[in-house]
C-alpha cells in the first residue's frame, strides 16, 4: 500500500456520492406542520386582534363621525352617511395644533434623549460596572418611581415643588438666592414634565440593558482591556455593539409609549399652566374624548386626535427600523421548520 | 521580558484561587501552568493579565511591580479557550483592534494585520465575521490578535481545548514554533498534560491553588517532587504500590503482597526504615517477562490496545498495575504473566507528606 493510500485511510472517510435528495414529505405532512405554527401563533394574534385592531377600527369610525355626549343615541355613528373627515380638518384648522405637535416633539424627544434612553444606558453601565450588590441596590432605587402609584408620586413632586416655606426644593433655591420661591412647577412646568416622566421611564431601558450587559460574555471585556483599551473604549468598542437591538428595541418601545403616555402630565400640569402649554397629543386626544371642560365629551372628535397619534407612532416604528437596519438584526430562525 | 511572582495570592471570601505562588520566568521562557479543573491556573494567569487584583503578594514584569497597573499598560496579549473574537468585527477589525486602541496609523494598521495574518495564514479572511469562520481558523485569528503589537508577554487560556484532537496537534506545533520565532515570553495555561510537557520550557503544576512543582518536563518526568506531581503527569499514569523498603544482605528489597523487588542503592537507602512508603514506577518501566518463572507474577485482567503498545492491567494480588507491552506478544486476558521491574526508575513518597524521598 502506498503512502497516499494510506494517508487516504486515515483520513476523513469520503463522503458518500451525493444522491440528490428531493423534497419528499406528503403534503398532509406539510399541512400540519404548518398548522402547527399558526396554533402556536394564533393566542398573540387573537389578543393583537382584540385589543388593538378591533379597538382602532372602531376608533377610526368614530373619528369620522360627529359623537358626542350631547347626541348620543341619537345619532348613528356606525352608518357611512354619517361620516365625514371634518374633525380632521379642525385639528389642523385648530390654531393651537402647531403649538400641541410642537409640544409633542418636544416632550418625545427631551425625555427620550436625557432619560428613558441615555440615562438608562447610563445607569445600566455604571451598575454593571460596580460590586453586584451595590448595582442591584441602585436599580431597585431607580424602580420605585415607577411602582409608586402616579397619583402618589406625582403629589411628592408637587410638594417637594411648592411655593416657599413649604416645598423643600425652594428651601434649598431661596437662600441661595435662585427663583422667587414660587411654585415651581407653575415657573418651569416642562422642567417638571420632563423630569418627573424621565425618573419613570429610565428604568424601562436600564432594566432591558443591565441583563443584555449581563448577558456579553465576560472574555469579550477581558479580551479587549488585555488588548489595550480603557474602560470606556470597552464600553463604546464592545459592550454597545453587542447591545445594539435592545438600544433599537428600547428606543422605539419608549417613543411610543411617550407619545402615548399622559397620566402624569395631567396629574402635574393637566397641560397648563395657562393655555396648552405642556398639552401634549395624547392629552388633547383625552382632554377633547373623556375630559371636556364644558361637560360635552366629544367622542368623535378625541378619536381623530387618536388616530393621527397611531399614524404617528407606525410612521415613527417604520423610521427606526429603517434607520437601524432592523432586517439585519432579525436572526435566521435556529431551527427549521419541516 | 521577565516575570516575577511573589508568594502571589487570590482568594474570594473563603474561596481560595491561587495559594502563596512563587515563580520566576525568565525572559523568553516558554512555562505552561498545568493542573486539574479548579486548580487556580486562570486566577494565576488573569492576576498577570491585570484583569484580578491579588489578594496578596506581587507581580513583577523585569524588576517592576506591576500589582496596579491596568491590563492595557501591561503590553501583554492574551489568548483565550473561547477565543473571545468580537462578533461584531470582520477578522481585519478584530486583529488590528490592540493596534487602533494605540492610534497607530490606517496605512500601518493595515500593513501590520495583513503580515500577522498571513503568518497565521489567514491574510484571505480578513473580510470575514468570526461566526463565518470554523474552530480553528478563530484560533488563528485570536492568535494574531495577541501578536498584532508585538507584546511582551503572551498568555493562553486553554486555547486549544475547543479544537478537534487532529487540529490541537497541529496547533500544538504551531504555536511551538511561533514563540520560539518570537521569543515572546509566554504563559500557557493548561490541564492537558501533553500539552505542557510537549510545549513547554518549564511546567508549572498547580494544585489547590498551590505550586506543586516548577522544573523543564523531563525532570518533572523523571524526578517528580510530590506524589500528585507523579500521578498527574505522564499517560498512562504511573503506578503507585504500598510497599516496605528493608536492608537484607547488602541489598534493598521493596516488598508487598506477592512482590519482592530489588532496588537500586541510591534509591533504597532513601526508603528503607520508614515504614509503608508508595513505590511509583511508569507503565513503560514494568515489562512482560521472557521467562515466566522470573520476577512478580500476576494474572492478566484487561487488555486495552493503543496501537503502537498494548496497555495491560495486571493484577498482582490485590495490587493493579499497568504495562506497556508488544502487541506482538498477543497477551489475552486471565491468562498468567510474569513482570519485570526496572526498579532503577522507581519513586518513592512518604504517604503522609506525599512528598518524594528521592528528590
Ligand atoms: N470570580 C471568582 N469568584 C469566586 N471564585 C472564583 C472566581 N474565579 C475562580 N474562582 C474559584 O477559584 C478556583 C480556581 O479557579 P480557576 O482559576 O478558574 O481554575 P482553573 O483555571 O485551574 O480551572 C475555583 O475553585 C473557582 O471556583
Ligand atoms: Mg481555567
Amino acid at each position: 500500500m502506498n503512502v497516499k493510500n494510506r494517508l487516504e485511510r486515515g483520513g476523513t472517510p469520503p463522503l458518500s456520492p451525493a444522491t440528490p435528495e428531493r423534497e419528499t414529505s406528503p403534503i398532509g405532512a406539510r399541512l400540519r406542520s404548518k398548522l402547527e405554527a399558526y396554533g402556536f401563533l394564533s393566542p398573540a394574534v387573537l389578543l393583537v386582534t382584540l385589543f388593538f385592531f378591533i379597538p382602532v377600527v372602531i376608533i377610526f369610525v368614530l373619528s369620522l363621525s360627529d359623537l358626542k355626549s350631547s347626541n348620543f343615541g341619537m345619532l348613528q355613528w356606525w352608518l357611512p352617511v354619517n361620516w365625514s373627515l371634518e374633525n380632521y380638518a379642525k385639528i389642523f384648522g385648530n390654531k393651537f395644533f402647531p403649538k400641541i405637535l410642537g409640544n409633542t416633539f418636544f416632550y418625545v424627544a427631551v425625555t427620550l434623549t436625557l432619560f428613558n434612553f441615555s440615562s438608562a444606558l447610563l445607569i445600566a453601565v455604571l451598575t454593571t460596572h460596580i460590586d453586584r450588590r451595590a448595582g442591584f441596590f441602585f436599580r431597585v432605587l431607580w424602580l420605585l418611581p415607577r411602582l409608586t402609584p402616579s397619583v402618589i408620586y406625582i403629589m411628592m413632586w408637587q410638594r417637594m415643588a411648592s411655593r416657599a416655606p413649604h416645598g423643600i426644593l425652594n428651601q434649598l433655591l431661596v437662600p441661595l438666592g435662585i427663583g422667587t420661591g414660587g411654585d415651581l412647577i407653575q415657573a418651569a412646568p416642562w422642567f417638571f414634565v420632563i423630569i418627573v416622566n424621565g425618573m419613570i421611564g429610565a428604568s424601562f431601558g436600564m432594566v432591558i440593558f443591565t441583563s443584555a450587559i449581563e448577558a456579553i460574555p465576560r472574555d469579550f471585556m477581558m479580551a479587549s482591556k488585555v488588548d489595550g483599551a480603557s474602560t470606556w473604549q470597552t464600553i463604546r468598542h464592545v459592550i454597545l455593539p453587542s447591545i445594539k437591538w435592545p438600544i433599537l428595541f428600547v428606543i422605539t418601545y419608549q417613543t411610543l409609549s411617550l407619545l402615548t403616555s399622559f397620566e402624569q402630565i395631567m396629574l402635574l400640569t393637566d397641560g397648563g399652566p395657562g393655555l396648552y402649554k405642556t398639552e401634549v397629543w395624547a392629552l388633547t386626544a383625552y382632554h377633547r374624548a373623556l375630559s371636556n371642560y364644558f361637560g360635552n365629551n366629544q367622542w368623535g372628535y378625541g378619536s381623530a386626535w387618536a388616530v393621527i397619534l397611531v399614524i404617528i407612532g407606525v410612521g415613527a416604528a417604520a423610521i427606526y427600523m429603517r434607520v437601524f437596519k432592523f432586517d439585519e438584526l432579525v436572526q435566521e430562525p435556529k431551527i427549521d421548520l419541516l | 521580558m521577565k516575570v516575577k511572582l511573589e508568594n502571589l495570592s487570590k482568594r474570594w471570601g473563603k474561596v481560595v484561587g491561587a495559594d502563596r505562588i512563587d515563580l520566576e520566568i525568565t525572559d523568553g521562557e516558554f512555562v505552561a501552568f498545568l493542573g486539574p479543573s479548579g486548580c487556580g491556573k486562570t486566577t494565576t494567569l488573569l492576576m498577570v493579565a491585570g484583569i484580578y487584583k491579588p489578594t496578596e503578594g506581587s507581580i513583577r514584569f523585569d524588576e517592576r511591580v506591576v500589582n496596579y497597573v491596568a491590563p492595557k499598560d501591561r503590553n501583554i496579549g492574551m489568548v483565550f479557550q473561547s477565543y473571545a473574537l468580537y462578533p461584531h468585527m470582520t477578522v481585519f477589525q478584530n486583529i488590528s483592534y490592540p493596534l487602533k486602541l494605540q492610534k497607530t496609523s490606517k496605512e500601518e494598521m493595515k500593513q501590520r494585520a495583513q503580515k500577522v495574518a498571513d503568518m497565521m495564514d489567514i491574510g484571505h479572511l480578513m473580510d470575514r465575521k468570526p461566526a463565518q469562520l470554523s474552530g480553528g481558523q478563530q484560533q488563528r485569528v485570536a492568535l494574531g490578535r495577541a501578536l498584532v503589537k508585538e507584546p511582551k508577554l503572551l498568555l493562553f487560556d486553554e486555547p486549544l481545548s475547543n479544537l478537534d484532537a487532529r487540529l490541537r496537534l497541529s496547533m500544538r506545533g504551531e504555536i511551538k514554533r511561533l514563540q520560539v520565532e518570537l521569543r515572546v515570553t509566554s504563559i500557557y495555561v493548561t490541564h492537558d498534560q501533553v500539552e505542557a510537557m510537549t510545549m513547554a520550557d518549564r511546567v508549572a503544576v498547580m494544585k489547590d491553588g498551590k505550586l506543586q512543582a516548577y522544573s523543564p518536563p523531563d525532570e518533572l518526568y523523571d524526578q517528580p517532587r510530590t506524589l500528585f506531581v507523579a500521578s498527574f503527569v505522564g499517560n498512562p499514569p504511573m503506578n503507585l504500590i504500598e510497599v516496605d523498603v528493608t536492608r537484607e544482605n547488602g541489598d534493598y528489597h521493596a516488598r508487598a503482597d506477592g512482590i519482592d523487588l530489588i532496588v537500586p542503592a541510591e534509591r533504597g537507602e532513601k526508603a528503607a526504615g520508614k515504614g509503608r512508603v508508595i513505590m511509583g514506577i511508569r507503565p513503560e518501566d514494568v515489562t512482560i517477562s521472557e521467562q515466566e518463572q522470573e520476577g512478580v507474577s500476576g494474572e492478566i485482567y484487561v487488555v486495552e490496545p493503543l496501537g503502537r503498545d498494548d496497555l495491560i492491567d495486571v493484577r498482582v494480588g490485590e495490587t493493579s498495575i499497568r504495562v506497556l507491552a508488544d502487541p506482538a506478544l498477543r497477551l489475552k486476558m486471565g491468562e498468567n504473566t510474569a513482570l519485570d521491574f526496572n526498579t532503577s526508575k522507581a519513586q518513592f513518597f512518604d504517604p503522609a507528606t506525599e512528598q518524594s524521598l528521592l528528590w
